[in-house]
């Protein structure tokens, strides 16, 4: 007899970080002990993207979907939902907005807005499972490519569905893909960029974890479309979990001749190994990913010549990002006319953001092209941390810049989000609240790009280095009026003329900064102050001698002994030797102390 | 697993694997399906409730019914135990008593083929919120 239930159980890294395998295992246990093991099947998908709730336990036929489940509570959820038929419902998801819960991830606001395509099988099938993915459809896409589709056809269908580099640049794959097809040579590659650098993003790794066979289909269509043999995947080895899932995946592919020699009875041959990167952000940019591959140093260097032309080993190369490689088997399967009718005007289908920040539901969400900034963030993102007030958005990580509350009704697509001066990027978005202080947050991207140029270009070595050093004046209180306008020169400069996408864009968190947020660098820099409480320097601790009592608590708890005062007399703050720790303000009990 | 060398071998195996994941495909758009929700409270199980529900499962597919079979608690019909309650797609719930492997053998062929209606079924008098 087939099961009559399946329960899923999200075995991405977010959930097995809070002990999924456990609670797996325990599920298991109790089953057999019930003889349920026949009629209930337990499986390990990828991630469901509601990282915020996890561990996540999903209930199939039924759609119940348990959040924040722990070992403990395995035997009640078999106790009581699968023996008895009664939901668990402390373990229910509860919708914070109207404070009742929701059994249903169907009925939930984070999943209603959502359309999964390249997320399609991350929480639904078990990754280590091919039959299952052949079961979805897979390798029917390969299989039509190499029995019903001439190359040429196949770079037809994918210029014609409009698709466009999901990690960040938002080129047209098809044209890529048209481009390493017109040059000959002996040897061509397929690569797949799954060095994943933006801080906050990680679609990527999510869908390796959850569904690493759509990205091998993928590799291989491409392969056969350009006519490479040879497909290498360049993935940063902090991903293991990633990199055991995909090299699963490989071997069940090869072992049963999805890939290797002659391909399901065609004459194609294709073959995919692994490359491990140390994790620098720069080799995210195609050319020092290809001189990472080859053994020298991760530099980028000047297009022309593009990889089309002269790549991996100076042959011919595609490079393509994971999550542009995991809409392929779709559109072939669906066809371009599906793909495109989906998302706007000029970018076609969906995209996968990583939410992040202050806000309610973090996790990885996909949603069509021309979803407004609004949807995401108050419908599926269930609006901001703690009842505060939304402030900005920053979208593609430290080469994107901030959005504010006059772009929340922008429809999110590659050119409106240029437009507002920020960008796509691989789909980061860290959302921000009244607490932020914007040139804080402009200096934090700032040290992330200082530290991870290469430095072979000056505008990104120096320049960057040059606004970090500006931006910290400033939130030491030390900025003077003309900061301004260096901090913008300086940033133009280095757009212009750095060597690659990293410079290029680098500046962007501190232009954009500038351009929404003038009031609170001229705060700093004219009245010494940070509007949102953030810059320690700029900060003063005090005492209200009428609300204090000298009851010297606070000035036993001060580490620097900066506070003085007489028992049952008001204290005072010695700003001198005041370190600004905050320990006085959670001490005291008559919130005398407070911060200006 | 076993080579695949052909387009063929492919959609077999394809065709093979399917029902391994049917159950999830359907729970994940049950509005277009045939729901069966089987009262599975401490009366039902005595009742026999399992045996139906297992009867149901088997022979949906069997008939070519494309049906998402669920349990629920007890529907407070205990004097009628096993209930199940259908909903055909764009159709009120109906609920029947006393179902037997026998009476869903009926309900089958009859009510979910047919539309005809079989007897059993108890008047629902409750509204829930």
């Amino acid at each position: 007899m087939s099961y009559k239930m399946h329960v899923l159980v999200c075995g991405g890294t977010g959930c097995r970080a809070s002990n999924s395998q456990e609670i797996i295992a325990r599920l298991r246990e109790s089953l057999e002990e019930r003889h349920l093991d026949g009629e209930v099947q337990v499986i390990a998908t990828g991630c469901f993207g509601f990282c915020e709730q996890g561990p996540i336990v999903k209930i199939m036929p039924d759609n119940t979907f348990y959040t924040r489940v722990t070992p403990g509570d395995t035997a009640e959820i078999i106790n009581e939902h699968v023996v008895k038929g009664r939901k668990v419902e402390r373990l229910l998801y509860k919708d914070p907005r109207e404070d009742k819960s929701v059994s249903d991830s169907k009925h939930m606001g984070f999943y209603q807005k959502q359309l999964r395509v390249a997320l399609r099988n991350c929480g639904f099938i078990d990754p280590e499972n091919l039959e299952e993915y052949i079961a979805r459809d897979g390798y029917a896409a390969l299989a039509k490519c190499l029995g019903e589709m001439t190359p040429r056809e196949v770079i037809d269908e994918i210029k014609r569905s409009g698709l466009r580099g999901r990690g960040g640049g938002g080129f047209p794959t098809g044209l890529k893909w048209e481009f390493a097809g017109k040059y000959r040579a002996d040897q061509k590659y397929v690569v797949c960029n799954a060095d994943e650098g933006d801080p906050g993003a990680f679609m990527d790794r999510s869908i390796m974890e959850g569904d690493p066979h759509s990205v091998i289909e993928a590799m291989a269509i491409c392969g056969y479309s350009i006519g490479a043999s040879k497909g290498l995947v360049y993935i940063r080895a902090e991903y293991p979990l990633a990199i055991q899932r995909l090299k699963i995946a490989i071997e069940q592919a090869r072992a049963c001749g999805l890939l290797g020699e002659r391909i399901l009875g065609s004459d194609f041959n294709f073959s995919i190994e692994l490359r491990y990167g140390a994790g620098a952000f720069v080799c995210g940019e195609e050319t020092a990913l290809i001189h990472s591959m080859e053994g020298a140093r991760g530099e980028p260097t000047m297009k022309p010549p593009f990889p089309a032309e002269s790549g991996y080993l100076g042959r011919p190369t595609n490079v393509n990002n994971v999550e542009t490689l995991a809409n392929i088997p779709v559109i072939i399967t669906k066809g371009a006319g599906w793909f495109n009718k989906i998302g706007t005007e000029r970018s076609k289908g969906t995209k996968v953001f990583a939410l992040a920040g202050k806000i309610n539901n973090v996790g990885l969400i996909e949603v069509p092209m021309g979803t407004t900034l609004r949807e995401v963030i108050y419908e599926i993102g269930g609006g901001i941390k703690n009842g505060k007030k939304f402030k900005a958005v920053q979208t593609g990580g430290p080469s994107g810049g901030c959005l504010t509350e006059k772009h929340l009704d922008v429809p999110i697509d590659f050119d409106n989000l240029l437009a507002s001066g920020s960008m796509m990027g691989s789909g980061g978005m860290i959302v921000m609240d009244e607490d932020d202080c914007m040139v804080a947050v402009a200096k934090f991207y700032l040290e992330f790009t200082v530290e991870e140029s290469c430095g072979k270009c000056t505008p990104c070595r120096v320049g960057n280095k040059r606004l970090h050093e500006i931006l910290d004046k400033i939130t030491r209180g030390e900025g003077e009026p003309a900061d301004v306008d260096r901090l913008r020169n300086l940033g133009k400069v280095i757009k212009d003329t750095a060597l690659c996408g990293l410079g290029q864009t680098s500046p962007n968190p501190v232009l954009s900064t500038l351009d929404n947020f003038p009031g609170e660098y001229a705060a700093h820099i004219n009245e010494r102050k940070c509007p949102a409480g953030r810059c320690k320097a700029l900060l003063s601790y005090v005492i209200d001698p009428r609300l204090c009592i000298g009851c010297t608590l606070c000035t036993r708890a001060c580490p620097a002994a900066a506070i003085v005062g007489n028992r049952k007399e008001p204290h005072a703050i010695d700003a001198a030797k005041c370190i600004k720790c905050g320990t006085c303000v959670e001490k005291c009990k008559f919130k005398a102390i407070f911060i200006r | 697993m076993e080579k695949i060398k052909t387009l063929a071998d492919l959609k077999r195996i394809k065709e093979n694997v399917q029902a391994k994941i049917e159950l999830r495909e359907r729970s994940e758009r049950p509005g277009e399906l045939v729901q069966v929700k089987v009262a599975m409270a401490t009366c039902g199980i005595a009742a026999g409730s399992k045996e139906t529900m297992n009867y149901f499962i088997d022979h949906l597919d069997k008939n070519g019914i494309r049906a998402v079979v669920t349990q629920t608690g007890c529907m407070g019909y205990c004097y009628a135990e096993p209930t199940v309650e259908i909903s055909k797609p764009g159709k009120e719930p109906i609920v029947f008593g006393g179902v037997t492997p026998a009476r869903a053998e009926e309900i089958i062929q009859r009510y979910l083929k047919n539309d005809e209606l079989v007897e059993g079924i108890i008047p629902v008098n409750y509204r829930s919120v």
